[in-house]
C-alpha cells in the first residue's frame, strides 16, 4: 500500500498535532489550567494515524481513555478538544464529557472510554450498524494491554467473528496497565488469542508507522470485504505516566529517554521517508512549525473560553428532581 | 380491537415496529432460536416465545440469536443505537444485569449528557422480572430501581397487554436507551388490546380506579394486585384510587401527589426490595409535598429484604399479595 507525498505530508502532520497537543496539555495540566484526569498517548502516536488514515465517514472508532490521539486521527476538531479538556461550553462535548469521555460521533468517533474495556461492544454495534445498513463501514476498538484482558474484549472478538462483523481490534500495548507489567498481567500472547476466535492477527512495531498503516490497510480492506475481523498488536512507549502526576516510579530509570531518543515514531518516519527521497526535511520542519501554531492558537482560545453556562447542569437528560 | 395475552402484545409491538422501520432490529440469547442447530428454525421465539414468529418474517438479519455473552451483545446494541439503528435487545432476565451492567450505565445511559447532547442511543433492552415462578434468588428479581437510580435510563414497567404494547412502541420510538420490564407472571394475562399501533407517553401515570378514602400507588404486577384489594375494600365501605406509574423514570409526580392530596392516605406497593426501592423513593416524594395532606403515616408494602427463596411457601410468603395490600389500606384507615 504505497503513500504518496500528499498522503505521508498529512500523516506526519497529524502525528505531529497529537505530539504537540499532548506535549502542551502536559505543560499546561502541570500550571493547572486543566481539572480532572488526563492520560496522554504522547509516543503512541503511529498507531493513531496508521489505522485512522484508512478510515472515512462511514467509519467508526472507540477509543480508551488515553484518547486525545484517535480523537485527533479520526478528524475530531483540535479546538474543540482543547476547549473540552479546559472544560469549556465551546468543548467537543460543551464541557460535559472532559478528556476521559471526549467524541465526536459526527466524525465516527464514538468517545474516550473511561472504563477500561468499554469501547469493544460498542464497536461490535457499530460494525453491526454498518452491516445491516450495507454502508460499506468498519468499525474499529481501540484498547490498550490492560484491557485486552477484560471480559469486554474477549467477548467482542468472540461476537465479532461469530455475526462476521466488519470490526478491528487494536491492542495498543505499551507495557503498563497503570503500574502493572503487561508481561505479567496478560497471560498467553495476544496474536494466539486472535487465532483461537479464528481472527487474522499482526504483531507490530509502534513506532514503525508504516508496518502499522501496512497491516491496518489489509484488515480494513478485509472487514469491508466481508471477510471478518482482524487484530492488530501494537508495541509502543507513552512518553508519560498512566495519567497525570504518576512518578512512575515502576519504570526503568531512563526507559523514556531511549525511547524518545532511539524509537521515536516520528523520527523513526522523518529519517524513512528523507533517506528515501520522497519528502525533504524542509517540509517536515515546516509543519512541524504550523502544527505548533495551531496548538498554541488553540490553547489561548480555550483559555479565553468560558466555561458551560449553569443551565447546561440540566441539559441533555431525563430530569426529574 | 380483539383479546391478547401480554406476551402478544409485546410480540405485536415489536413486528409492528419492524414492518414500519427497517432500522429495527431485535437482538439476544435464542431470540429466534436453533442458530447453527440442526433442528427448527425459529425453535423457541425467545426463552418464553415473546420474540417467536419475528425471524421467519424478518429474516436472520433483523432477529439476530446471539452467544451468551450479555456485555458483547448488550454493548454492541448500544453501540449500534449510537450509530443509526433501533436496536431492542433482550436481557433474558434482569438478573443479568449483573454480566452487562457496565454496558447499561456507564455507556448507554451516558452518552447524550457526557457528549454534550450530541449523541442519541435508541435502544430498547427488554428484560423479564419478577417472583412467582419458583425460580429462586438469580432469576425472580425486580431490579428496576437500580436503574431507575441511574440518570439517562428511561425505566418501563408495564402492568397489562395493553399497556405492554403501547410502551413498547413508545419505548422503539424514544430516542433514550430504555429498560422496559416485563414481569414473567404476567404473560399468559389477557386483555383487550388494539390491533392498530399506538403509544402510551412515557412519564404519565394511570389511574385505574379512584375513591375517596386512600390512595394506592402500585408497579407492574402489583397494579393488578392493588386492583383486587380495592375490590375486596370496597366492600368494607373503603373506596381507593389506584395510580399505576407506568414508568419509574420518567415519574409522574404531580399525578401521585394530587391523588394523595384527595384521599390523605398513602399505600404504596412493590415487588423490589425495599431497601432504596420505589416504594421508599415515592413515599419520600408524597412526604415532602403533600405532608400537610397525610391523615396517616405512609404504609410500604413490599417483600422483606432477602433474596427471592425457593420453596413455594416461602416464595408465596414473599411477594405481596392482595390481602397484604387490604391489611395495609385499612391500617392507614385506622
Amino acid at each position: 500500500m504505497q503513500l504518496n507525498r500528499e498522503e505521508l505530508l498529512q500523516s506526519y502532520r497529524t502525528m505531529c498535532t497529537i505530539r504537540e497537543f499532548e506535549e502542551r496539555v502536559h505543560s499546561e495540566f502541570s500550571e493547572g489550567g486543566i481539572p480532572g484526569f488526563v492520560h496522554l498517548y504522547a509516543g503512541e502516536e503511529a498507531s493513531a494515524v496508521g489505522i485512522c488514515s484508512h478510515l472515512d465517514d462511514r467509519d467508526n472508532i472507540a477509543s480508551t481513555h488515553r484518547g486525545h490521539g484517535h480523537c485527533i486521527a479520526k478528524g475530531c476538531d483540535v479546538n474543540g478538544m482543547m476547549a473540552e479538556i479546559f472544560g469549556r461550553g465551546e468543548g467537543l462535548c460543551g464541557g460535559k464529557g472532559g478528556s476521559m469521555h471526549i467524541a465526536d460521533l459526527s466524525k465516527g468517533m464514538m468517545g474516550a472510554n473511561g472504563i477500561v474495556g468499554g469501547g469493544p461492544p460498542l464497536i461490535c454495534g457499530a460494525a453491526l450498524t454498518a452491516k445491516t445498513l450495507k454502508t460499506g463501514g468498519v468499525a474499529v476498538a481501540f484498547v490498550g494491554d490492560g484491557a485486552s484482558n477484560q471480559g469486554t474484549t474477549l467477548e467482542s472478538y468472540n461476537l465479532a467473528k461469530v455475526w462476521n462483523l466488519p470490526a478491528i481490534f487494536v491492542v495498543e500495548d505499551n507495557g503498563y496497565a497503570e503500574s502493572t507489567a503487561s508481561v505479567w498481567a496478560v497471560a498467553g500472547d495476544q496474536s494466539k488469542r486472535a487465532a483461537a476466535f479464528g481472527m487474522p492477527a499482526y504483531e507490530l512495531d509502534g513506532n514503525d508507522f508504516f508496518a502499522i498503516h501496512q497491516a491496518a490497510g489489509e484488515a480494513i480492506e478485509r472487514a469491508r470485504g466481508g471477510g471478518g475481523p482482524s487484530l492488530l498488536h501494537v508495541k509502543l512507549t507513552r512518553y508519560f505516566g498512566h495519567f497525570e502526576g504518576d512518578a512512575m516510579t515502576y519504570r526503568q530509570a531512563g526507559e523514556i529517554e531511549v525511547a524518545r531518543r532511539e524509537r521515536d515514531p516520528l523520527k523513526f518516519f522523518r529519517r524513512r521517508v528523507t533517506e528515501a527521497g520522497v519528502l525533504e526535511s524542509s517540509q517536515l520542519d515546516e509543519i512541524e512549525s504550523d502544527v505548533k501554531s495551531l496548538i498554541d492558537q488553540s490553547v489561548a482560545l480555550s483559555k479565553a473560553a468560558p466555561p458551560p453556562t449553569p443551565e447546561r447542569l440540566l441539559t441533555d437528560v431525563y430530569v426529574s428532581y | 380491537m380483539s383479546k391478547k395475552s401480554y406476551r402478544q402484545a409485546i410480540n405485536e409491538a415489536l413486528a409492528q415496529e419492524m414492518r414500519r422501520d427497517p432500522t429495527v432490529i431485535v437482538m439476544g440469547e435464542d431470540n429466534a432460536g436453533g442458530m447453527g442447530a440442526p433442528g427448527e428454525d425459529d425453535a423457541w421465539g425467545g426463552v418464553l416465545g415473546v420474540t417467536k414468529g419475528l425471524m421467519p418474517e424478518f429474516g436472520r438479519d433483523r432477529v439476530l440469536d446471539t452467544p451468551i455473552t450479555e456485555s458483547a451483545f448488550i454493548g454492541a446494541a448500544v453501540g449500534a443505537a449510537a450509530t443509526g439503528l433501533r436496536p431492542v435487545a433482550e436481557l433474558m432476565f434482569v438478573d443479568f444485569l449483573g454480566v452487562c451492567f457496565d454496558q447499561i450505565f456507564n455507556q448507554a445511559a451516558k452518552f447524550r449528557y457526557m457528549f454534550g447532547g450530541k449523541a442519541v442511543t435508541p435502544v430498547v433492552i427488554r428484560t423479564m422480572y419478577g417472583a412467582g415462578f419458583r425460580a429462586a434468588s438469580q432469576h425472580s428479581q425486580c431490579l428496576y430501581p437500580i436503574f431507575t437510580h441511574i440518570p439517562g435510563l428511561k425505566v418501563v414497567v408495564p402492568s397489562s397487554a395493553y399497556e405492554a404494547k403501547g410502551l413498547m412502541i413508545q419505548s422503539i420510538r424514544d430516542n433514550d436507551p430504555v429498560i422496559f420490564l416485563e414481569h414473567k407472571v404476567l404473560y399468559d394475562e389477557i386483555e383487550e388490546v388494539p390491533d392498530e399501533p399506538y403509544t402510551i407517553p412515557f412519564g404519565e401515570a394511570n389511574l385505574t380506579r379512584e375513591g375517596d378514602d386512600v390512595t394506592i400507588v402500585a408497579l407492574g404486577r402489583m397494579v393488578g394486585f392493588a386492583n383486587k384489594a380495592a375490590d375486596m375494600l370496597q366492600k368494607q365501605g373503603i373506596t381507593c384510587t389506584v395510580v399505576d406509574p407506568r414508568t419509574t423514570s420518567p415519574l409522574d409526580e404531580d399525578t401521585i401527589i394530587e391523588a394523595v392530596e384527595d384521599t390523605g392516605r398513602l399505600v404504596v406497593v412493590d415487588e423490589a426490595s425495599p431497601r432504596c426501592g420505589m416504594a421508599a423513593d415515592i413515599s419520600a416524594l408524597v412526604a415532602q409535598n403533600a405532608f400537610k395532606a397525610l391523615k396517616a403515616p405512609i404504609r410500604m408494602v413490599t417483600p422483606p429484604h432477602t433474596p427471592v427463596p425457593f420453596a413455594p411457601q416461602l416464595e408465596d410468603a414473599y411477594i405481596p399479595t392482595p390481602e397484604k395490600i387490604a391489611d395495609a389500606v385499612r391500617q392507614v384507615m385506622a
